[in-house]
């Protein structure tokens, strides 16, 4: 019967208290919560994200699909360490691990780099999970260790060649593509259960808002971490960039492999002239954490209603 | 034809992949951090009912595939063809090549129902029912007093296959076969 719900009672009890956990846990160290709308003019630039459209007040609107955009502009205006609990949406991700909606937690810690944001947000995450061992790996000895890749020394040739085992010949795909197949098909299902699994020092042609730099040994790199548990991401953290320059043209490469044009988030873009205090943030989805507490294998047996019943 | 887009992949479609008809098995929606959005998906060929694994772009198109099952009754063979008439009462006879038929063949029996299905009005594959009911023609003689305990023997069925049955079994007997092992069963019952 689809009027009832996906998720147990017991499940939903135990998503409440999760958020107890978690408001007393910034609560501890000082960290405010917020609010920011989940309705803006302008759109994501990320091109692998396609935010759902609406309409307001006879104009094109957009659901946010991550709240990143408007918790810097409070940063830039003095807010301090902020958190924020909220829904976010994301047109087209639907399957066992994903559901248009859901609950992301995004944080900001001020003059935190990214090592001390890790170190806290494996606290916030083994701590709940009751999980204690860690394993930091860069992105290059990640795709070593599980998919036998020498990322830095690979041409696109014999990358490509490794990913058509999973796709057909006639595919474009682009180096990034080839490596992002690497990582979801190969890597990622062979990350280990019981443990938290830090990757780290992405190519810098996948740092999104992260900030770049030359490593010892000359590679471009991203100031970008991700957590996974299980195979399972449950975090995206950066090292914030505050470069207005460098922004601005990342917003241009993106906007170029926009299918259709999106309005430019100006706001933001003013408030990082103004000035992002240095700081480090994190963006954990919390559905999948409370399906790893709970031992589910769908999204759907920790959510009220998923979007087919929605 | 119509054409699906990754997010309509569901089990049972039908679309086609270079140049053949599938069914859609599985579709796993898969996308890494920041990363491209995939679909992983498995699918039969329908041709060679080989299952295959692909990944797509998410958002990326097949076209559908004039595909369809139908349940008809096996006639005859002209020794070049299998002849089967759908049983919706249409009566339309349909020739089904040694290639469609596959090893169905071992557990074809006139007047039984199969299913067989239609890609571009043609058959391209033949599903018999999980138990067919067949009579042997050749095995070594029965030995009196065996029971199903200990040992088995090849024995040969009108359509040529061979089985493996206990030794009690002789020849003219029907044998209940299971066609998705191969495996005898029992004597048909009404003997």
């Amino acid at each position: 019967m689809t009027w009832q719900p996906g998720a147990s009672i017991a499940s939903l009890q135990q998503r409440a208290q999760f958020n107890s956990y978690l408001r007393h846990f910034f609560a501890q160290r000082f960290v405010m919560e917020v609010e920011t709308p989940a309705l803006s003019c302008a759109a994501v630039d990320d091109a692998n994200l396609q935010p759902v459209m609406a309409s307001a007040c006879d104009k094109p609107v957009y659901l946010h699909t991550s709240p990143e955009y408007p918790m810097k502009r409070l940063l830039a205006a003095g807010s301090g360490d902020i958190y924020q609990i909220c829904k976010v949406f994301r047109d087209g991700e639907v399957g066992r691990r994903h559901n248009i909606e859901f609950t992301m937690l995004e944080y900001y810690r001020l003059g935190f780099d990214l090592k001390t944001l890790m170190d806290e947000v494996a606290q916030l995450v083994g701590d709940y999970l009751r999980i204690q061992r860690r394993i930091d790996l860069s992105y290059a000895q990640a795709l070593k260790q599980y998919a036998q890749l020498d990322v830095f020394n690979l041409d696109d040739a014999q990358l490509r060649t490794r990913v058509n085992e999973f796709v057909g010949h006639e595919i474009s795909l682009s180096r990034d593509e080839c490596l992002d197949i690497v990582m979801s098909h190969v890597v990622e299902p062979n990350l280990p259960a019981d443990a938290l699994v830090f990757i780290f020092n992405y190519p810098a042609s996948q740092a999104a808002l992260a900030n770049t730099f030359e490593s010892s040994d000359g590679h471009h790199l991203a100031k970008r971490f991700e957590l996974y548990v299980n195979g399972l991401e449950l975090a995206n953290g950066y090292h914030e960039l505050t470069d207005i320059i460098e922004q601005q043209s990342r917003f241009d490469q993106q906007a170029k492999s926009h299918h259709v044009t999106r309005p430019l988030d100006t706001h933001f873009l003013q408030a990082l002239e103004h000035g992002l205090p240095d700081c480090s943030g994190v963006a954990i989805g919390l559905d999948r954490i409370l399906m790893l507490k709970q031992g589910a294998s769908s999204i759907q047996d920790v959510l009220s209603f998923d979007f087919s019943r929605a | 034809m119509a054409s699906y887009s990754t997010n309509e992949f569901k089990s049972g479609l039908k679309v086609m992949l270079d140049g053949d008809p599938c069914s859609i098995l599985e579709n796993e929606f898969v996308k890494p951090g920041k990363g491209q959005a995939f679909n992983r998906v498995k699918m039969r060929n329908l041709k060679s009912g080989r299952v295959w694994e692909r990944t797509f772009k998410s958002g990326e198109k097949l076209d559908g595939a004039d595909v369809m099952d139908y349940d008809m009754e096996y006639l005859y063979t002209d020794g070049e063809f299998f002849h089967f008439m759908a049983t919706d009462g249409s009566f339309e006879q349909y020739g089904a090549t040694p290639e469609a038929v596959g090893d169905t063949k071992n557990w074809l029996k006139e007047q039984e129902k199969y299913e067989v299905t239609l890609y571009n009005g043609s058959p391209i594959s033949v599903t018999p029912p999980n138990f067919v009911e067949l009579e042997v023609v050749e095995t070594d003689p029965g030995l009196k007093g065996d029971t199903a305990q200990g040992g088995s023997k090849p024995a040969y069925l009108t359509t040529g296959a061979m089985v493996r049955v206990p030794l009690f079994i002789n020849i003219g007997e029907v044998l209940r076969i299971d066609t998705r092992t191969g495996d005898y069963v029992s004597r048909a019952k009404g003997e």
